[in-house]
């Protein structure tokens, strides 16, 4: 039976014939039956990347194949969620190399998306810490493949929205840490100008990313709040943390209980953002030592805020600009503000060096922020891509539900290569998408 | 620390409640048709929760070789949950004996025939706990699934009497009745969010009712007025209804 389902942008919702497997001969039953499916992990994706009318579940494949403590190295399978992860691996003294503002994703949907996090300057994308992985393909055989062993199909994988096979089992390296906090740093920056200086004062910092204010006019244009952190040692730790330094964090979350018009959600992240930025006790610089959850997952706490924004859904516009184009970054804000159709936050982050095929990250400022869905958005996010082009950016497709196939391939200078080894292994595009159909096919 | 014998350890309901049981400490061993599938939930266990766990083959229609199974394992298990079981369209029962026969077997049968053995165990080192995952099914036949049913109620009727039979011995024999659960079997389905449970709370349950030395639990506890109103309807109007 057909199930509506959507991603986390509620945008679109569709009707889809979800199968589930927990076993290696189950799925290759479903892969070799199924005349076209998309792989799907947990839909933390914004938009329609993991949307169609067949799509394959990993949730119930979620086994953990091994862990090797001393080196760090962990192997599993494709379905199993970063947040179980931590639960056992922090004990043990390791973090994940890379992570997502959420920890609710799955480990094949971080490599499909080839997600980054708050480190990416310094660490690069997650696909950077892949021993290597095993994909089933579309006529059911299964591969191995890594950086070095079938490196085309490895590179295409990486960020290929799931559409060169169905990644089933993944070998990845962790990160050694002394305790389960942060030390964390908040410093306020007046306007963009001073954001921008100040994420260059602070490259040496594992961990960086910046709130800013998409409406704030004039002299403090680009007001923001950035956000540092290091992975604490045990000896920077207070007193009271130091009994037990690898603690996890409390589980607590509240969930958001229904759909709420998208301005409540707007209200409270402004009222959320001004306390933080004008309250009585926040100097320009604090600095603190926090949990990694708060510090890593601060949306994670409210379960389903995307119903925050109402029950039309939102989209998350995503792009980054090279680093010479700053002004791109100023025009974009400045259009963002005048129409007065996004959120009032967005995150602001500075990538560093990355040669992919299809990955998203790349030298350069990224942004994004939310627009929940009304009349004029698309033709407003349409414009919004031409300044991103001209600017020589491109847009994440893991957040989107929208874009037009002539943005992707002008963002994207090796999208060629790219359906070269989709076709190659995917032939005829069994596997296939929402996104991929929009984005892809019109080419051929 | 115990050890935690899981028969049928390939449903969802068998994977959340190794790894709750795992979560806590014990040591488990997982029994099933089909050995093979269970090498990935091994390691899991093992790496997830620090503790040992060992992979067991066991067909629960293949009465006769369950003696040798229980004794061959290496240690005895404190903790025995029953969780295998078998469900299929109950008009195809109806007419294919061979179908008919498997959910017997499968839900009934088998399950008495391991778990004479293992009674008969714990009643003579008078310990043990025995975990038996019944239906609400097993409470009135209705057309829709009788046979499934009526293979649930010998088991749930079996349960009951081995409890009043190895009270004396200490031994705690407890009936789960998960009621509708979210599982790769009912994905298909439209279940009522109140009734339904996921693989993860029954596992909580069935934890919490080893814990509390409990007889029978209904996991949602809406279950229990639902089938205790279903089982007082009179028989003359009951046959009546398209349940
Ligand atoms: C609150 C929030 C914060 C976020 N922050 C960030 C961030 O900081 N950085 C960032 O990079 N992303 C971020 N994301 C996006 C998210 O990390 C990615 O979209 C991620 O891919 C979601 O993984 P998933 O398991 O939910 O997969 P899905 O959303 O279901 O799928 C994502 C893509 O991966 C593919 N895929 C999934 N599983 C497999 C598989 N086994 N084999 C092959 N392909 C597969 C799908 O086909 C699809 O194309 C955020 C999302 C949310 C909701």
């Amino acid at each position: 039976m057909k199930k509506k389902i959507a991603n986390w942008g509620n945008y679109p919702v569709m009707e889809s014939d979800e199968q589930l497997f927990s076993f290696d001969d189950q799925l290759q039953k479903l892969v070799k039956e199924s005349d076209h499916f998309i792989p799907r992990g947990n839909g933390r994706c914004y938009g329609d990347a993991s949307l169609s009318e067949q799509t394959i579940s990993t949730l119930k494949y979620d086994k953990v194949l091994s862990f090797d403590t001393k080196n760090g190295v962990l192997e599993c399978q494709s379905g199993l969620t970063f947040d179980k992860i931590l639960e056992f691996i922090v004990p043990k003294g390791w973090f994940l190399p890379v992570t997502p503002g959420t920890k609710f994703i799955t480990v094949g949907g971080a490599v499909g998306s080839d997600v980054h996090g708050k480190n990416h300057h310094v660490d690069g994308s997650f696909s950077n810490h892949i021993v290597e992985m095993e994909l089933i393909l579309s006529d059911g055989s299964t591969i191995i493949c890594s950086s070095i062993q079938h490196a085309d199909l490895f590179e295409a994988t990486c960020g290929g929205m799931g559409l060169t096979g169905l990644i089933i089992r993944i070998k990845f390296r962790l990160k050694k840490i002394e305790t389960s906090y942060i030390k964390q740093k908040q410093i306020k920056a007046q306007n963009l100008d001073e954001v921008i200086r100040l994420f260059d004062e602070y490259s040496h910092y594992t961990y960086s990313v910046a709130w800013i204010d998409c409406l704030k006019k004039g002299e403090h244009f680009g007001r923001s709040i950035l956000i540092l952190g290091e992975h604490a040692k045990v000896d920077e730790l207070p007193e009271k943390f130091k009994i037990d330094p690898l603690k996890l964090p409390a589980k607590k979350s509240i969930p958001f209980p229904i759909n709420l018009p998208s301005w409540v959600l707007n209200s409270f992240t402004v009222k959320l953002f001004n306390f933080l930025y004008y309250g009585k006790n926040f100097k320009r610089e604090i600095k603190n030592v926090v949990s990694y959850e708060p510090f890593f997952y601060p949306l994670d706490a409210i379960l389903n805020w995307n119903r925050g924004y109402g029950k039309k859904g939102f989209i998350q516009y995503q792009f980054v600009l090279p680093l010479e184009s700053k002004q791109g970054l100023i025009e974009i804000l400045h259009r963002i503000s005048d129409a007065g159709l996004g959120s009032f936050l967005a995150v602001l982050k500075v990538f560093g060096k990355q040669e992919s095929m299809i990955s998203f990250p790349t030298e350069g400022y990224t942004l994004a922020l939310d627009f929940p869905v009304r009349d004029g958005l698309f033709e407003f996010l349409d414009e919004l891509d031409n300044i991103v082009l001209k600017y020589g950016g491109r847009l994440y497709m893991s957040k989107d539900a929208r874009m037009k196939p002539e943005v992707l391939q002008a963002g994207y200078p090796r999208l060629n290569d790219f359906k070269k080894i989709v076709d190659q292994y995917n032939p005829k595009r069994k596997i296939r998408s929402v996104q991929s159909d929009r984005l892809l096919t019109p080419q051929l | 620390m115990s050890t935690v014998l899981l028969l049928g350890a390939t449903s969802d309901m068998a994977v959340a409640i190794a790894r709750k049981m795992a979560a806590q400490g014990n040591n488990i061993q997982l029994a099933s048709r089909n050995a093979a599938r269970l090498a990935p939930l091994q390691s899991d266990l093992k790496v997830r929760y620090n503790i040992d766990c060992t992979v067991h083959e066991f067909d629960a229609t293949d009465f006769n070789l369950h003696l040798s199974f229980f004794e061959s394992l290496p240690v005895k298990p404190d903790i025995t949950i029953c969780v295998f079981g078998y469900m299929s369209d109950n008009k195809v029962a109806g007419q294919e004996w061979q179908e008919s026969a498997k959910i017997i077997n499968s839900n009934y049968t088998g399950a008495v025939s391991i778990l004479n053995i293992v009674a008969n165990y714990y009643a003579e080192k008078k310990s043990g706990v025995i975990v038996g995952v019944s239906s609400v099914a097993g409470e009135r036949g209705r057309q829709s699934n009788y046979i499934y049913g009526s293979a649930k109620a010998g088991f749930t009727a079996y349960l009951s009497g081995l409890r009043n039979s190895m009270h004396q011995y200490g031994v705690n024999v407890i009936t789960v009745l998960p009621g509708f659960v979210y599982t790769k079997m009912t994905a298909d389905l439209k279940l009522p969010p109140l009734l339904t449970a996921t693989p993860e709370v029954v596992a909580d349950a069935v934890a919490s009712a080893i814990k509390n030395k409990k007889n029978v639990i209904y996991v949602k506890w809406m279950w229990r007025w639902i089938m205790l109103t279903i089982k007082t309807i009179p028989e003359g109007f009951f046959k009546k209804l398209r349940l």
